[in-house]
């Protein structure tokens, strides 16, 4: 069963027969079944984005909710992978730190919004609706970020920390030389799958509590009675979901591009 | 204490190992490895250490390299007890233990970090000629087939100038024919470099190709059992007499039948 992987232009024409065909049985049960009448068609749809993106509104959304990402993941990726290093290197800390992440981690990021208005309601010097959904953002990200170090970092190979310790090599040389590099390729498979999350759950957050990002803009479209905006807000929803996923994946890819280890 | 029974009292010992116990504690309660090995390590010999697998041959080596503590007895090198890794003797791994995330100038200069970038280069430069690599110094491990592989890994500790080189099986991981192909190169630079070599192995040819003296061990819990002379000139040629028999009397220790 291993048969060579196909060429772009196949790939690429696959992924467009693959959209084709969903938009026509989108456009077939919206026409034919009853029960579907008041939802928006693709042509709606369509209709609804190129009147979006003639108004400064969505591009507004848009960076809303691309600001709030940006800010939660990167403050997960900050204390995230220290945490996990420290998790994956001490046994110690992670027989004390572990059970308690695993436990935190299938709470869903969307609970937490209760404690961030109690944390950051009364901020001042920044937008409290922001930092609230910021907040949710580092918690959904911060789980994926600690457990794929953690894991990455504890079942690096023996051999690899014996040379090291051969060369006379520790410390911080250790980790930024050995510790880290051999981890890399699990630490960004968990950044990605962390970022996907992020996007996912940005959403969710901005239908409650702030006024502005793509969210919202759904949940004011419904308001309105604007069902053609919701469809149109979910087709540029996932159009940067899909531009950022693919971001992470060339990052990963030009990473790990020499090492032959995960993409020979 | 008694002294080992092959030991040279006289000036020349490196590596000195005196009755040594080591003892794995499992869940199905302790193992005892080694029970009473006794081995003295000229210096700038190539030893090699041969037993049945699993006797403890690779555990001896990782205590010798400080990478284990034994449980009694004691191992010197240069009179001072090995408590730890260091750099004056490097461990050369059976699957290569170079690593993948760097470039092979930068894994042969990895030792060699806190050093200054020209005196750094000229050294790395030097072992990668040495092994047979110019050229490659940019690639990737990743690029490279198994034998370049373990030609870095030779350099790379080669390059911090060791006393003693352990090699762990270290051409297990290869095939067949790279395998007598490496064995040659490894002939090559002892004879280049005389480092004090020890070599374990399972294969008995591997052992009489490159050692002057073949220590073979017994079924665990291990000792010593005997240390061969092997004063045949390189390059040994495995199909002469004095090779053959050599095999003949290693594989008679070992119990093994073999009808040649």
């Amino acid at each position: 069963m291993n048969r060579p992987p196909p060429g772009p232009v196949r790939t690429f024409a696959s992924a467009v027969a693959g959209f084709a065909a969903f938009l026509l049985v989108w456009q077939l049960s919206v026409s034919f079944v009853p029960f579907l009448e008041r939802v928006p068609a693709p042509a709606d749809t369509a209709r609804a984005i190129s009147q979006l993106a003639t108004g400064d509104l969505l591009w507004k959304s848009i960076v809303a909710s691309v600001f709030r990402v940006a800010w939660g993941f990167c403050l997960a990726v900050g204390i995230g992978i220290p945490l996990g290093v420290l998790l994956g290197w001490v046994p110690t800390a992670r027989a004390v730190g572990n059970p308690v992440v695993q436990a935190l981690r299938p709470i869903s990021p969307i609970a937490w919004l209760p404690i961030a208005v109690l944390l950051f309601g009364r901020t001042r010097w920044f937008s409290a609706a922001d930092v609230e959904a910021i907040f949710i953002i580092f918690i959904a990200s911060f789980f994926p970020i600690v457990t794929a170090t953690t894991s990455a970092v504890s079942s690096i190979d023996h051999k690899y920390i014996r040379s090291a310790a051969n060369f006379g090599v520790g410390g911080s040389l250790l980790f930024r030389r050995v510790i880290l590099p051999a981890a890399m390729p699990q630490i960004l498979t968990g950044l990605r799958l962390a970022l996907g999350i992020a996007w996912v759950v940005v959403v969710a957050a901005e239908m409650l509590g702030v006024q502005s990002g793509l969210g919202y803009q759904i949940n004011d479209s419904r308001n309105n009675l604007r069902y053609d905006l919701v469809t149109a807000v979910m087709a540029v929803i996932a159009v940067i979901g899909l531009l950022l996923d693919s971001a992470m994946s060339r990052i990963e890819h030009a990473t790990l591009a020499r090492r032959g280890a995960r993409h020979a | 204490m008694t002294p080992p029974p092959d030991a040279d009292p006289s000036a020349g010992d490196k590596i000195l190992v005196r009755d040594v116990h080591k003892t794995f504690s499992t869940k199905k309660g302790d193992v005892q490895v080694l029970e009473g090995v006794d081995l003295a390590v000229r210096d700038r010999e190539f030893l090699a250490i041969v037993g049945p697998s699993g006797c403890g041959k690779s555990t001896l080596l990782n205590c010798m390299a400080g990478f284990e503590r034994i449980s009694t007895g004691s191992i010197e090198i240069d009179g001072v007890e090995v408590t730890a890794p260091s750099p004056k003797r490097v461990f050369v791994f059976q699957e290569t233990g170079i690593f993948p995330w760097f470039s092979v100038w930068d894994n042969i200069g990895f030792g060699l970090s806190r050093m200054p970038f020209e005196q750094k280069h000229e050294i790395v430069m030097r072992y990668i000629r040495m092994v047979g690599l110019d050229g490659f110094e940019k690639s990737f491990p990743s690029e490279l087939s198994g034998g370049m592989k373990q030609r870095v890994e030779f350099a790379r500790a080669l390059a911090v100038d060791p006393d003693v080189l352990y090699l762990d099986e270290p051409f297990g991981a290869l095939d067949a024919f790279t395998r007598l192909e490496m064995r040659r190169e490894v002939v090559r630079i002892w004879g280049e470099t005389h480092k004090t070599c020890i070599l374990v192995t399972h294969d008995v040819e591997e052992a009489i190709e490159l050692a002057d003296r073949i220590a073979v061990m017994t079924q665990r819990p291990a000792r010593i059992q005997t240390v061969l002379d092997n004063p045949q000139p390189r390059p040994r040629d495995p199909d002469r007499r004095e090779f053959r028999a050599l095999k003949d009397e290693i594989f008679g220790i070992l119990g093994v039948e073999r009808s040649v």
